[in-house]
């Protein structure tokens, strides 16, 4: 057994078995926990197919920032256990109807799969030459496939700009610091010297 | 032949292989925890020094061993675990802590060819590691089961998600110039960039801006004092790390050294030319180049700590302010100014189509 073998069974077993204990874990926060480890070791899948530039986008984006955000939210949330088991019996054949058609779909799709033969796109196999596969990436991504990409662009930010809407309020009553108008601020207009009189006070 | 392809010679190719990877992983980690040691020593020293005192100066000669004796009092002492904390999840995050503060040396270029693992998206590997980090901090902080410590974590998690945005752009403004995301190659794109006699981005106004905003920005990832807010013993006793003891707390400390070490070395990859000399001219080049890597690194590290002894605590909403406000929207004008630019120049054409 070569490394790449041993090392694509190690990865997948993980990440099968951690994809597994997300759903069945007792505390959410070690769910998430799971869920970091199974994008970990599904990067290391990509790196087992040379797709390095994928895998470190997939740790930075889903385990660097993504799962972070989980994380925090399941953190603050007060997480009733009894409510959400008592909702198990009611949901379950809905969830098991769900996982069935996508295993059938799987079945489907790997079995009419002839295995390294079956690129999608034909012209589009191996990097051409003098380029290595991130540069390639990039040259397809930001040519032929720059409307897809832009659009992908803009559905993310107008959700970005739904959650500020939705979220964003201006409470009144708040002190806010406004840095320019401090950093503005001179000796000249913030101080006065004053000479008072023998019993009288100073205005202020 | 090789350092690997000596091992291989000896044992076969898949357990040489193996052997000599392992003898240069501990050739990399050793050096640095020994390294770590004697930043802590240089650091505590340095600030000695700019407030008129002396500094550790009794154990071993000049007071060298301090960090030595501090260690050895840490792993004799008893690893507290408290009653309430999730035991797993908290010994786990100092072990995670130190492990990825190791692990980006891996593709760190310490001099021509010096590198363990050379990767072409050497950058992005970085990045991804350093945004890992914040996994051993909140980790910890949620584990502990303490106020103290589940602020310390929250408080740092926000602040390197936030400051790791700018950093990306920072990112993506040098690996254009150098049009690679391999270290090597950007520290050898920056030989003689300017002018053609100076070596560094440093020298070129366009990135200039960016050098100092990824040097605060550096500060700001490594909970290093102005923005050392996740520790803030004022309000906060020590933030995350409040219940660990001993080992534990010796890892967080080593790990979090180790960082700070990591980013004073990745300053000068990116800006200041890596192990080339300062000006691209022959005679420098006769001494070797992880002499000035080395040069450089200490550098960093002096400026670091020189930080350290001289600027007070930032406030939370300060921090978040600079990040997401100043640098985010700066850094982003930036990367398009300096993309601007290299297309009017025609930097891009030499690219394959």
């Amino acid at each position: 057994m070569t490394t790449a073998v041993f090392a694509f069974y190690l990865f997948a077993t993980v990440l099968l078995v951690s994809a597994v204990l997300v759903i069945t874990a007792r505390n959410p926060v070690h769910s998430v926990l799971w869920l970091i480890v199974s994008f970990f070791n599904a990067a290391g899948l990509f790196v087992l197919l040379g797709a390095e530039f994928l895998a470190m986008l997939l740790v930075i984006v889903y385990v660097g920032a993504v799962a972070v955000l989980f994380l925090f939210v399941v953190m603050m949330l007060d997480v009733d256990f009894a409510t959400l088991r008592s909702g198990m019996g009611r949901y379950l054949p809905f969830g098991l109807a769900v996982a069935g058609v996508i295993l059938g779909e799987i079945l489907l799709a790997t079995s009419g799969w002839l295995g390294g033969a079956g690129v999608a796109f034909p012209g589009l196999g191996v990097p051409p030459d003098g380029m290595s596969n991130t540069q390639w990436i990039g040259s397809q991504l930001y040519t032929r496939y720059v409307f897809i990409f832009a659009n992908s662009g803009l559905v993310l930010l107008v959700s970005m700009i739904g959650a500020i809407v939705l979220t964003h309020r201006q409470r009144l009553g708040t002190k806010r610091q406004d840095v320019a108008a401090q950093v503005a601020r001179t000796p000249a207009n913030a101080t006065r010297t004053t000479q008072p009189a023998l019993g009288q006070g100073v205005e202020l | 032949m090789t350092f690997t392809g000596f091992f291989q010679g000896l044992f076969g190719a898949d357990l040489g292989w193996f052997l000599a990877t392992l003898a240069l992983i501990l050739l990399i980690a050793f050096p640095v925890m020994v390294g770590v040691a004697f930043a802590v020593y240089a650091d505590r020293k340095i600030w000695a020094a700019m407030q008129l005192r002396r500094g550790p100066n009794v154990v071993g000669p000049f007071g060298l061993l301090q960090t030595f004796a501090d260690a050895a009092k840490l792993f004799l002492q008893e690893t507290i675990i408290p009653s309430g904390a999730s035991r797993a999840v908290f010994l786990l995050a100092p072990m995670i802590t130190f492990v990825l503060a190791l692990v980006v040396w891996a593709v760190m270029p310490f001099d021509a060819g010096v590198v363990l693992a050379d990767l072409n998206v050497g950058l992005l590997y970085v990045f991804a590691v350093s945004s890992m980090g914040v996994y051993g901090i909140i980790m910890s902080g949620w584990a502990s089961n303490s106020k103290y410590a589940f602020l310390g974590g929250l408080r740092s998690a926000a602040q390197m998600v936030s400051y790791e945005v700018s950093m990306g752009f920072i990112l993506v403004a040098v690996m254009m110039y150098a049009q690679s995301l391999n270290l090597s190659d950007i520290v050898m794109s920056q030989k003689g960039n300017v002018l053609g006699i100076l070596n560094g981005n440093i020298f070129n106004p366009l990135l200039f801006p960016m050098a100092i905003m990824f040097f605060i920005t550096a500060l700001a990832e490594t909970n290093r004092p102005p923005f050392d807010l996740p520790e803030a013993e004022a309000e906060l006793v020590a933030g995350y790390q409040v219940e660990y003891s001993s080992m534990a707390f010796a890892l967080f400390f080593l790990g979090e050294y180790a960082n700070i070490l990591f980013m004073c070395a990745l300053i000068p990859v990116l800006f200041l030319g890596g192990w080339l000399p300062p000006v691209d001219w022959a005679p420098l080049y006769w001494i070797p180049g992880w002499i000035w890597f080395l040069a450089k690194l200490f550098f960093m590290f002096f400026v670091f700590a020189w930080v350290k002894a001289t600027v007070p605590r930032y406030r939370y909403d300060q921090l978040m302010r600079i990040g997401w406000k100043v640098f985010l929207p700066l850094s982003l004008f930036w990367v398009v100014v300096v993309s601007g630019w290299l297309m009017f120049t025609g930097h891009f054409d030499t690219i394959p189509a």
